[in-house]
């Protein structure tokens, strides 16, 4: 073509390059907004942590607490459930984890990992999702005093274990704490 | 091109013409004592720390300015779209927040039985309203619902006329709001010229931007609110810092705007030179 | 002139597989590379890309924002300070779409001018023209919809004051206005409905852009000089050379964009619409957005009975006059030379034109009283007096100074440094043929 490409074509061609390479930097750049908008925003996030007052809960009561649009199931559980719960040996697991965000994810589905802990094992928080498809279980029915899901038939025992139906998993802990003794901070 | 700047002559020269030609037909029939046009003064430009290109919020003057609105304009004023984590930005951290927020009680319910309760407010609540509706503010004040404040610095701002309104895209001045609130606030000690008549119930103020006086009499004086940092306890200094503070609520997002902004507008610059090069060496070949 | 003869050469298998089916990349080759432009256009002829960019940035962040927008007239407002607090980057996308409609309607207001300034409507580019005017329609209905979303003082009292044109028309002026409304007056309905249309109408004005462009690429550019390319030498493959031209005027333009958007975006909007609308309170002084001004000016400037027509329908009629005269403007320039370069008189006339509407914009940012009024009332007669009475005259009368007989002829002329003698400049001066 022209003599300027025999000339000099690697400044030519490190011009279009350049040019290039900055176009295609800006349309990232550009797209970002665009996609960085569709994330929770700061309201959602904020409410991503609630306080719930517990005091009034005597044993045998639950509350149920939406928590990130979805329904936190936090029960005192009576001794006798505690006992029910205890005694269920670990080979009558369906699944053997704990599902305890709180906790390491092998921990063991044992009544003491699902509940709150040493010193507070008659208080139990679960996502109140079936985790079959989505449903919400309702308390203290079916074959284990625990929660049973209308949709498909799934049956928690009083640890939210599963033990019979289609769910695949023990039903989930979201990562909460006492902050004081009548108040759990979840999320 | 040299069309374009000759348009461009004859246009400036034109547009100047005609606007002095409305300026002294308007001047002509000015009456002091029953003024058309409000405000009666423009307000004084003040210096900002967040005007400008590289404007930044003065965490210590919102700070002072929060106080400022929490012990003197709140009893009247509300502030519903903003939130107590908005606050973040005026440099309280988590927890001063959260126990700042816990002064307030908010509505929420209805609980198992039904009713509404009050609770103490989270990070995540709006800023109560002092009054339970606008009617309740209406009635309470005189007929004259207090503004909300949530927006009051975007919300006014006086007309700034031909030709500032050209040079303010260049010296990027978006201050008009803050100025508003500062010279209304610091301008009722001026007294009405004479002849004027003031309503009955309403304060005479040069700085209203709807008329020569208003419903609101001077609501700050030296020595009002305590300032623990050693700044004047004065009304003109009452004002920059709630101005400043009213700017930050209204745009939070200020600071974030202008440094992105600065990135964006480097990137352009080059980019532009970069893309002009390649376009002459494009053009080199079309002989 | 046509795009005629395709230059389009499949390479590879996959590409002569789709060429023979659909032949899509067919007519992309034969639209944005091998199409001809003509060699010596300006920059103002980059503004048609920037259209399209501006188009494409409106249509983008609208539908983000409509992601987070809630039309409803209890919640748009606050929906909106939703974005503009807690959405991620919804301020930027916000403040791109508010001051993007400002910036769209600058581009558009230098596209419509340089084809007023060039001859662009001419035959045979009416219908190029008449498009051009459609979509300049209906950016101002989507405009005008736009601001009434965020539901604030100036986007209620702007939507009553705009729905009250139509009750100028005699006898069905208020059925109109009532169905327009879905109300008796500005209400929730009013604001359901305008966010559909809103919605809606960037997918139309995309379609008759398309139209616009498929149009522009029968008769072919115009340019600088008016004459219409006459040989191979007249013209240069759209890519790289207009790319990389239009590219240029682009990145320029959004740097400008960008500079309102970070540093001054609340410069061209009105303090009052960060107030909530109240139905019960008036603002002081209602403006609409900027790009509405100079025909609001028109509308305010009768003030007068116009024998039946009382003042109220002569304002609306006026404006609406104002656009509908832009549609007949080809067949009201009777000059056979097309462009302003070679028209002194007309050029003297466009300028005087263009000062005049930025003019009535300002006057329309004034109080309709004293000495504005009579300005606007001159401003108006000369709006239309150089659509309506110059341009149909002047055709007849002016002398057009010589033009030369190609555009590489101009070309080679002005690269001979500008100052000397045109090279035909022996030949006679051309006269009106």
């Amino acid at each position: 073509m022209s003599a300027t490409d025999t000339t000099e074509p690697n400044r030519r061609d490190f011009l279009y390059v350049a040019t290039g390479m900055a176009g295609v930097v800006a349309a990232g750049a550009v797209a970002w907004p665009f996609i960085d908008q569709m994330r929770p925003d700061a309201s959602t996030l904020a409410a991503a942590s609630i306080e719930v007052d517990v005091s009034s809960l005597t044993p045998g009561m639950s509350l149920t607490v939406k928590w990130r649009g979805r329904p936190v199931f936090i029960r005192n559980r009576t001794p006798e459930e505690v006992e029910a719960a205890k005694e269920v040996p670990m080979s009558d697991l369906k699944d053997p984890v704990a599902r305890n965000a709180n906790l390491a994810a092998d921990a063991t589905a044992s009544d003491l990992d699902r509940s709150a802990g040493e010193g507070k094992e008659n208080w139990i928080v679960m996502i109140g999702v079936c985790t079959h498809l989505g449903c919400v279980p309702l308390g203290q029915q079916g074959d284990f005093g625990g929660w049973f899901c209308p949709c498909h038939g799934s049956h928690y025992d009083t640890a939210g274990r599963i033990r019979k139906g289609p769910a695949p998993e023990n039903l989930h802990v979201p990562s909460y704490a006492f902050v004081s003794d009548t108040t759990i901070r979840v999320g | 091109m040299k069309k374009i700047l000759n348009g461009l002559v004859v246009l400036g020269v034109l547009m100047t013409g005609c606007a002095g030609v409305a300026f002294a037909a308007e001047e002509a029939g000015h009456n002091p004592a029953e003024p058309t046009h409000f405000p009666i003064h423009k307000p004084e430009e003040m210096d900002w720390s967040f005007a400008g290109p590289f404007g930044t919020y003065d965490k210590a003057q919102l700070q002072r300015g929060f106080k400022v609105y929490k012990e003197v304009c709140s009893a009247c004023h509300s502030m519903n779209l903003v939130t107590f984590r908005t606050l973040e930005g005026a440099g309280y951290n988590d927890a001063q927040i959260k126990t700042l927020a816990a002064e307030y009680q908010v509505q929420d319910g209805p609980n198992a039985d039904g009713e509404m309760f009050d609770r103490p407010a989270v990070a995540n609540d709006h800023f109560p309203s002092p009054f339970p509706n606008s009617a309740a503010a209406a009635a309470a004040n005189n007929g004259a619902a207090p503004p909300d404040f949530s927006l009051i610095a975007k919300a006014r701002g006086v007309e700034r006329g031909f030709p500032t309104f050209v040079f303010d895209i260049f010296t990027q001045y978006a201050e008009n709001g803050p100025d508003y609130i500062h010279a209304l606030l610091t301008g009722y000690d001026e007294q009405p010229p004479e002849g004027m008549e003031i309503a009955e119930g309403t304060h005479y103020n040069p700085y209203f931007i709807g008329g020569k006086s208003l419903a609101m009499a001077k609501p700050l004086s030296d020595g009002q609110v305590t300032y623990e940092d050693g700044s004047p306890e004065t009304v003109d200094q009452y004002s920059r810092d709630v101005s400043a503070f009213l700017m930050m609520v209204a745009e939070p997002h200020l600071v974030d705007r202008k440094q992105t902004g600065f990135g964006v507008m480097i990137f352009l610059i080059l980019f532009s030179g970069l893309v002009y090069l390649t376009k002459r060496k494009v053009w080199a070949n079309a002989h | 002139m046509s795009a005629g003869h395709s230059t389009y050469q499949p390479k590879t298998g996959i590409e002569r597989w789709i060429d023979a089916r659909m032949p899509l990349p067919r007519m992309m080759h034969d639209s944005f590379v091998s199409y001809p432009v003509p060699r010596n256009l300006n920059y103002a002829y980059t503004f048609g890309g920037i259209l399209s960019i501006m188009l494409v940035v409106q249509i983008l962040t609208g539908v983000v924002l409509a992601m987070h927008y809630t039309p409803h007239v209890t919640l748009a407002f606050q929906s909106v300070e939703h974005i503009m607090r807690d959405v991620n980057s919804g301020w930027l996308l916000r403040y791109m779409h508010a001051n993007g409609a400002s910036f769209f309607f600058i581009a558009v207001y230098v596209h419509i001018m340089r084809g007023l300034y060039y001859g662009s409507y001419k035959a045979p580019r009416e219908l190029l023209w008449i498009l051009g005017c459609i979509i300049y329609l209906l950016m101002m209905a989507t405009g005008f919809m736009g601001y009434v979303l965020p539901w604030g003082q100036m986007s209620f009292w702007g939507a009553t004051v705009i729905t009250g044109f139509f009750t100028a028309i005699p006898l069905v002026g208020e059925w109109i206005q009532q169905l327009l409304l879905g109300g008796f007056a500005v209400d929730n309905p009013t604001l359901n409905r305008f966010f559909s249309l809103h919605y809606l109408l960037p997918f139309m004005i995309a379609g008759v852009v398309v139209l616009h462009v498929w149009a522009l690429h029968v008769t072919g550019q115009t340019n600088p000089t008016g004459i219409e390319v006459k040989s191979k030498t007249d013209t240069l493959p759209f890519t790289p050379y207009a790319t990389i031209k239009d590219a240029f005027g682009m990145v320029v333009f959004l740097l400008v964009f960008a500079y309102f958007i970070f540093y001054i975006p609340n410069f061209l909007g009105h303090p009052d619409n960060y107030t909530m609308a109240d139905s019960l309170k008036t603002p002081a002084h209602i403006v609409p957005e900027w790009y509405f001004l100079p025909f609001y000016a028109i509308l305010r400037a009768i003030t007068f009975n116009i024998g039946p027509i009382d003042s109220k329908l002569g304002g609306v009629l006026a404006m609406f006059g104002a656009i509908a005269v832009l549609f007949v403007v080809p067949w009201l320039d009777t000059s056979k030379v097309r462009s302003a370069v070679y028209r002194p008189w007309y050029k003297l006339f466009f300028w005087l034109f263009v000062v005049n509407a930025i003019l009535l914009g300002w006057l329309g940012s004034r109080p309709a009283e004293g000495v504005y009024v009579i300005m606007s009332q001159l401003a108006t007669i000369y709006y239309f007096g150089f659509f309506l009475i110059i341009m149909p005259l002047l055709g007849l009368i002016e002398t057009p100074r010589r033009m030369p007989n190609s555009i590489t002829e101009a070309v080679l002329e002005k690269n001979k440094g500008g100052s000397g003698l045109p090279a035909g400049a022996t030949a006679a001066p051309e006269t009106k043929g």
